[in-house]
């Protein structure tokens, strides 16, 4: 009999002909109604888990991506239509060395979740291949205010799963030393989100 | 040696970790500090009980057809792109893995921290074959250099303070700065540095999962540092070895479990980083994906009616950290790879009660474990079931049958009470501290008080006397 047979018979036989299967309660929050603010809780979360963050109107991006990357050799994605003077293009894809050469990468998202403080990326046109937002040392972010969602069940419905995703919450970090948190260890050790709000968007870094 | 049981029984491992001072100096601060960090992040989540009744609720609908989902999840692996791999035991999960990895002619793999490559030994069979598997989670990588066993499920190197840590990574890092401090900061650095070009240039990946979506073929791996991320995206092949109870049957079941699991585990919000992926992306991420799903014993458990929920467990660690017995034993004593509370409930379970015996008495039964564990397994009620399966311990069935004797007639009874009296030669100032054999196996740990001068019965005869 195939490995497989023989687990599958095991579970038939562990569980008998007729289980019964429980019904899942699901009361719990789904749109996080409680969150009145969300861009200022997703900043406040952010900025909580180390990250920098900038907020600016959709007229000021260019010249706020400009300004933050000023110096910077950048590596954006292939299809992106947003780029910063000097940007280098993963077209066609820059190997590893390259990537992890460049002082940062610059990208969109898929989505945001204001209560946990967490990007997602699921390799669309503005965020490109998993490996370019992994390898850089900094990883800039630009959040628009209409991809900001108030809770994680809200976040885990906007999302493709058949697309590769990453959930961002803040820079690469460990507690493994004395369960102590350390931020910045293998994946970038800068994560620097912009976000772009149209109504109240104050000036400068907050 | 097993994974998931120890050469010595418990209480003899226990009484040698107790000797450790600065073993239980360290345990001490790291799980008070986590302990505080979880409570903090979870009184502020409002729903956090519906959260955990849900959990609970999809993990024992999910047991009940766990051979539907499987095959769900294999087709939709499969129609994207991956292979998927069945394995009935270690023995054949490590020969699948070896041969998968000799096919692609690769002599070293990367490593993402997984339980189940632990239970079953991978790294240990990849070396019996020329295969050099490398840790690349802090923790792991601290116990591989310091030729360690890990003592928790989500900190293995929570046994090591800092200055300990230091210590093995001048001794076994090779090209590390001899002027490395203790700070967790520069650790952290030396780990990077040392591990940095193996990732972009690593062929091979070995993961684990933490959750497997049916519906979707989507499997989830949930990490902190980015080991995680780098492993799962840049080499050319990578395989993931998943127990077979890490599937959940939706995509939505996870805006349940990615709430539950980072407050529980490392008592932040979210996790810095959690990756999902779907067979093969074309031009992202690996090209040759594995699943290999293992049983291992827990088609076993999952024929116990009342242990089976403890193949709900997400691997959180939140019951060791809050475990009164955990804290001052740490978790080499257990012997497994899975300690504390759980451990004590999974491994019996995984080897059969004969081959951990002891372990379901690692406990006080003070309940903690259940009020934190955030799919509420109820784990003292489990350790209780599994005692009463345990061989007894000889001295225990003298005293039994003794009891027994005693209690079957009122003459017997009042004959009983008179020796138990005379027991009050044995005390001093109040307490009972040795007991003759058999009876000295109780003592050993604990003290008595003395029995009462005088008994009920004497008591209500002269009471009830009229005066």
């Amino acid at each position: 009999m195939s490995a497989r047979d023989e687990i599958l018979g095991r579970i038939r036989g562990a569980v008998g002909p007729a289980p019964a299967v429980p019904p899942v309660p699901r009361d719990y929050d789904v749109s996080g109604g409680h969150i009145t603010e969300p861009m200022e809780l997703l900043a406040d979360r952010l900025r909580d888990y180390a990250a920098t963050v900038f907020t600016c109107a959709p007229a000021d991006l260019d010249e706020r991506l400009a300004d933050i990357t000023r110096g910077w050799r950048v590596a954006v994605p292939a299809q992106a239509r947003f780029a910063v003077p000097g940007a280098v293009r993963d077209d066609p894809p820059l190997p590893y060395s390259d990537l992890d050469a460049v002082d940062a990468v610059l990208t969109g998202c898929a989505a945001a979740c204001a209560d946990t403080g967490t990007i997602a990326l699921d390799a669309g046109p503005d965020q490109g291949r998993r490996a370019l937002t992994l390898i850089p040392d900094r990883h800039v972010c630009v959040v628009h205010a209409d991809q900001v969602v108030r809770s994680v069940p809200e976040l885990v419905r906007r999302l493709d799963p058949h697309r590769p995703l990453t959930f961002i919450s803040g820079p690469s970090a460990t507690s493994d030393i004395e369960l102590n948190r350390v931020e910045g260890v293998h994946g970038p050790r800068s994560l620097i989100v912009v976000l772009v709000d149209p109504v109240g968007s104050g000036s400068g870094r907050r | 040696m097993n994974p998931l049981h120890g050469i010595e029984p418990f209480p003899v491992a226990a009484r040698k970790a107790l000797a450790d001072k600065q073993l239980r100096r360290n345990l001490g601060h790291a799980t008070a500090t986590i302990r505080d960090k979880r409570a903090r992040v979870v009184a502020e989540v409002p729903d956090w009980e519906e959260l955990r009744r849900a959990g609970e609720a999809i993990k024992a609908a999910t047991m009940a057809r766990l051979d539907e989902h499987l095959i769900e999840l294999e087709k939709q692996v499969t129609a994207r792109g991956g292979r998927v791999h069945w394995a009935r035991d270690a023995a054949e999960a490590n020969r699948i893995v070896t041969e998968l990895v000799q096919a692609t002619g690769a002599r070293e793999v990367v490593k993402v921290k997984s339980m189940a490559t632990q239970e079953i030994g991978l790294n240990e069979a990849l070396e019996a074959a020329g295969i050099a598997a490398v840790e690349t989670d802090l923790a792991e990588l601290i116990v591989q250099l310091g030729h360690d066993r890990p003592s928790h499920i989500l900190v293995p190197a929570i046994h090591r303070n800092r200055t300990e840590i230091r210590d093995i990574f001048l001794r076994e890092m090779s090209g590390v700065d001899p002027d490395l401090t203790d700070d967790p900061r520069q650790l952290a650095m030396a780990a990077r540095a040392h591990l940095r070009a193996k990732f972009l240039t690593a062929k091979v990946a070995v993961s684990g999962a933490n959750f497997a979506v049916a519906e979707t073929g989507t499997i989830a791996v949930v990490e902190s540092e980015g080991n995680g991320r780098m492993c799962l995206t840049l080499p050319e092949t990578l395989i993931t070895v998943m127990g077979i109870e890490k599937v959940v049957p939706q995509w939505t079941d996870l805006e349940v479990f990615l709430q539950l699991l980072p407050r529980s585990s490392t008592g932040e919000r979210m996790n810095p980083y959690t990756s999902t992926w779907t067979g093969v992306t074309p031009g992202d991420g690996p090209q040759e994906f594995h699943l290999v799903l293992l049983d291992n014993g827990r088609t076993s458990v999952l024929a116990d009616e009342v242990g089976r929920s403890a193949l709900h467990c997400i691997r959180c660690s939140a019951c060791l950290n809050v475990c009164p017995v955990y804290e001052r034993t740490g978790g080499h004593a257990y012997g497994s790879v899975y300690p504390g509370p759980i451990g004590a409930i999974l491994s019996p379970q995984l080897t059969g009660i004969k081959n951990n015996a002891s372990l379901p008495y690692a406990s006080t039964l003070c309940g903690a474990c259940y009020d934190v564990c955030p799919v509420r397994i109820d784990i003292p009620t489990i350790l209780v079931h599994l005692r009463a399966q345990a061989p007894a311990p000889a001295a225990e069935a003298v005293a039994m049958a003794g009891v027994a004797w005693a209690m079957a007639g009122p003459r017997r009874f009042r004959f009983a009470e008179f020796l138990l009296r005379l027991g009050r030669l044995l005390g001093r100032r109040g307490r009972i501290r040795r007991l003759p054999p058999p009876l000295s196996a109780w003592t050993a740990s604990r003290d008595l008080p003395v029995p009462a001068a005088q008994t009920f019965r004497q008591w209500w005869r002269s009471a009830r006397r009229p005066q």
